[in-house]
């Protein structure tokens, strides 16, 4: 059986545009073209510590860690609810939380912009209470806003995912040996549930922290988080090298961040299959 | 009744999304006795358990626990504990910390836990298990642990849903022994809830038949075998022959075109019933001797004895017998009055 | 415990949150008014203006055109290395799931640059810039292992005998997987055909990288667009690409239900 071989044209696309790209990206960040042709360097990475790109890249890292703790703190009950007796056989409600992620990402920021900018229906709401005008558009509010309504869903459905397929007899157990609600929450669907939990995080926190249009539509001009600024960097600086570089530590920050929650998650695993 | 029952369920009531899973259930439970909940799955015996642990709540009637009403009780409350079908252990946690979990809510200190669970490891033939995973567990010793789990918090009250279901046969023959070993080392109540007719037969004091959410029998286990109330329990224990017949008078009933005498009165005159006659009781004779003749249709080796089917007077006729009768031989069959059992009639679906 | 009520609002409280802004897009699209607070009165002047616009039809056809072509390529290219991968020994499988996995966990914008890097690097070589072209590869790109991830797990619940079965029969390897495996896998290879549509048509962030000058799908006009503020123009649109996921999620979710039952069915 030599089936194997029709994996080969997507073996050499994925080597074309997948590998190769990634090390022209490697290529870029660690070298410099100057009169004597190319050369390795460090100097773009260092750049990066500058105070000012460093400020973005913390001021991305918070941004997106606010947006995940609230993420967190909002949707875990949603999952618990919609995972829970009264609505487990409602499946139109917990489609409901899914459909927001399949719109597209501009046209629900794009939403965000025209409810909270001037003339808008917040502005018009306060009003029309005669309270004082509040500018949220183009503030770090409302990207934390923004962030939070896009990335919501990511973070309900794996936890909802992990807390449904939980076999239903291990909670009925601990209540059998005599736990009430707050104890089987705390002690077996909060640890048994950490796998979504996990999944559910970094399906937040990476998009949050690499996004560059809800900052740019929401957060107003001025490129205030990572994304903005390697869109900068090849769009309008045009300095690829530098872009490369920014990439790279974004991609060895995700990939740390990945490689932390994997870890975290192996010690669960076995909870994942209940 | 000598002693109030430890449990009483009084004309208790459960539906499921408009499907009546049990109708108007009357039960007790005697202290320390091994109680069988058997039958057909959907026939409600698991509703009934998960009721008296709480999980269910009738919706109507109630369930009473050494005389006082805990119909609305929540199961963390009620002195009960349970061992689940799938054993439904805390995969996050080892065997010492599942066992542990009961008492660590009673607040027990440190001291005790670790004795209460060593002895009852020891019980259960874990001893030195503690520290073990419960996932790298064989399905045999994550049932002990599962049984370990409940007993440590010495409930008066053990139910059992299907425990042995999940096992091989060997496995399940042994564990059927060591469980009423510990219950009857413990004393301790046993509700246990099974399809398995065997198993019933061989454990319990108390068996309770059921079918379609109502109970057909309730009984030792020798009065459910000899002598089961209607068809459905005597083919649900063990394999029978159930032949339509009318009772002519007492101790006369007429069937398979002939009139047999048998032990059974009480019936009107030309009452509609059924026969039940178990395999092994129908005695091969010499042709011309016995009330009917037929010819084997077929013969299965069952290794104690021999299956034949004999057709005979347009019937067929399950036969179990140590002796074989080749396919083809024509035979007499001898019934005894008291191996012939009359049953009123009941809708079989 | 919190009460039936309590988490029944709580519920509807995260749905109002979720669906409000969308709503109030959907309805603000008929406004008479420029001004989202304020209702002057129905009307569609603002869907008649959008499809006036010459752009727009363009950025239409693009992201139509794209979404369609790579969603075919990708699936063909995924689902044949799906059968492939599927026959690996296990350590050459587990390296290449690991490189599948990769554009998936990646972020797009690393995704986007790095694609654009090899273009604008190979254009010496190859004579193509970017726009349109670039662009269906970089869809491509991301789509196959959207394919080989819905394909898998078929092929997973695919019992091996019954490819040997139809070899012991006499049927041709290739004619065994054209009339055995294929078929019993297709409802996957349909799911991953419908999801990098999807997929494709939602991209924003790779097309935005790999295409060029004057070439643009939807999300990009949106783009730039919105970026300028509040325009009733993209209202319209929005809901007009609103409406399309809409009507394609259902279309997906009977299919599911539908293999749902089927296999209900089987069961019985």
């Amino acid at each position: 059986m030599r089936r194997t071989c029709y994996a080969y044209p997507y073996l050499v696309w994925m080597a074309i545009f997948i590998v190769v790209p990634l090390f022209l990206l490697l290529f870029y960040t660690f070298t410099v073209t100057t009169h004597e042709g190319i050369r390795l360097t460090l100097e773009h990475i260092k750049r990066i510590w500058e105070p000012l790109y460093l400020m973005v890249l913390l001021r991305s890292i918070l941004l997106a860690l606010i947006c995940t703790v609230v993420c967190l703190l909002i949707g875990y009950p949603v999952a618990l609810i919609l995972s829970g007796k009264e609505y487990s056989q409602n499946k139109v409600l917990a489609l409901l939380f899914v459909i927001p992620m399949w719109i597209n990402f501009l046209v629900r920021t794009y939403a965000w912009m025209s409810l909270l900018g001037r003339n808008g229906l917040i502005d018009m709401v306060m009003e029309f209470l005669h309270l004082p005008s509040v500018q949220l558009l183009y503030t770090d509010h409302a990207v934390v806003l923004g962030m939070v309504y896009n990335f919501l869903p990511f973070m309900v459905l794996p936890i909802y995912s992990v807390l449904t397929k939980m076999d239903k007899s291990i909670i009925e157990a601990a209540q059998d040996l005599g736990a009430d609600y707050i104890t089987v929450l705390k002690r077996i669907i909060i640890p048994l549930s950490l796998p979504g939990v996990i999944s559910g995080i970094t399906m937040v926190f990476m998009p949050a922290v690499t996004t560059f249009i809800i900052s740019r539509l929401l957060g107003g001009g001025q490129y205030i988080l990572i994304g903005n600024l390697i869109e900068q960097q090849f769009i309008v600086v045009g300095d690829w090298h530098f872009g490369s570089a920014i990439s790279f530590v974004l991609t060895v920050i995700i990939l740390i961040t990945m490689g932390i929650m994997r870890k975290y998650d192996k010690e669960y695993e076995g909870g994942a299959i209940w | 009744m000598a002693e109030e029952p430890i449990i009483r369920l009084v004309n208790v009531s459960k539906n499921y999304d408009g499907t009546e899973a049990l109708k108007d259930i009357n039960l007790y439970i005697r202290k320390n006795e091994f109680l069988t909940l058997l039958g057909p799955s959907g026939c409600g015996k698991t509703t009934t358990l998960r009721i008296i642990a709480g999980f269910e709540r009738p919706d109507s009637g109630a369930v009473f626990f050494e005389g006082k009403d805990i119909t609305d009780l929540p199961p963390y409350k009620r002195k009960v504990n349970t061992v689940f079908q799938r054993y439904a252990l805390f995969p996050h946690m080892n065997v010492a910390e599942n066992i542990a979990f009961g008492l660590r809510i009673k607040k027990l200190d440190n001291k005790t836990i670790e004795r209460k669970v060593a002895e009852v490891l020891e019980l259960v033939n874990l001893k030195g298990f503690e520290k073990r995973s419960v996932e790298s567990l064989s399905g045999g010793q994550q049932q002990r642990v599962a049984i370990a789990r409940a007993l440590v918090n010495e409930p008066e009250v053990l139910l059992l849903d299907e425990p042995l279901g999940a096992l091989d046969l060997k496995l399940r023959k042994g564990m059927q022994i060591e469980l009423k070993r510990i219950q009857k080392m413990l004393g301790i109540t046993f509700v246990y809830v099974t399809h398995d007719q065997e198993e019933a037969l061989t454990m319990s004091d108390t068996i309770v038949v059921m079918k379609d959410g109502t109970i057909q029998q309730i009984g030792t286990p020798e009065m459910i075998y000899n002598e089961p109330k209607n068809a459905f329990v005597a083919d649900f224990i063990g394999e029978s022959n159930i032949i339509p017949g009318r009772m002519l008078k007492d101790r006369l009933v007429y069937f398979a075109g002939h009139e047999f005498e048998c032990v059974d009165s009480g019936f009107e005159h030309n009452e509609e019933v059924d026969v039940v006659i178990r395999p092994e009781d129908i005695k091969l004779v010499p042709m011309g001797e016995g009330m009917l003749q037929g010819e084997v249709e077929s013969v299965t080796f069952k290794g104690v004895h021999y299956e034949m089917i004999v057709r005979s007077e347009g019937i067929n006729w399950m036969i179990h017998s140590t002796l074989m009768e080749p396919v083809g031989s024509r035979i007499g069959l001898r019934i005894l009055p008291q191996d012939i059992h009359i049953m009123k009639k009941v809708a079989l679906k | 415990m919190v009460g039936r009520i309590g988490k029944r609002i709580y519920l509807y409280l995260i749905l109002l949150f979720l669906y409000a802004p969308i709503v109030m897009l959907v309805v603000y699209s008929f406004n008479e008014s420029r001004s989202m607070g304020r209702w002057n009165g129905f009307t569609l002047k603002w869907y008649a203006e959008l499809f006036k616009d010459t752009e727009v039809l363009r950025a239409l056809y693009n992201t139509l055109a794209i979404a369609v072509l790579s969603a075919i390529i990708a699936t063909v290219i995924g689902t044949a290395a799906a059968i492939g991968i599927h026959e690996m020994k296990r350590v050459k499988k587990a390296i290449v799931m690991n490189l599948t996995y990769l554009p998936v966990i990646n972020p797009d914008i690393v995704t986007g640059v790095s694609l654009m890097l090899l273009f604008v690097f190979t254009k010496p070589f190859t004579g193509m810039g970017l726009g349109f072209f670039t662009m269906l590869l970089a869809h491509i790109t991301f789509n196959i292992p959207y394919v080989i991830l819905s394909v898998m797990p078929k092929l997973k619940q695919l019992d091996r005998h019954i490819y040997e079965a139809a070899l012991d029969l006499g049927a041709t390897p290739f004619y065994a997987l054209r009339k055995i495996i294929i078929p019993q896998i297709m409802p996957g290879i349909v799911t991953g055909l419908l999801l990098t549509f999807t997929l494709s048509i939602d991209d924003f962030v790779i097309s935005f990288f790999t295409t060029g000058s004057g070439v643009s799908n939807i999300a990009i006009y949106v783009y730039s667009m919105a970026r300028r503020g509040v325009n009733p123009k993209i209202n319209a649109l929005s809901t007009i690409m609103f409406l399309t996921v809409l009507i394609l999620l259902l279309i997906v979710n009977k299919r599911m239900n539908k293999d749902n039952s089927r296999v209900k069915e089987s069961l019985r």
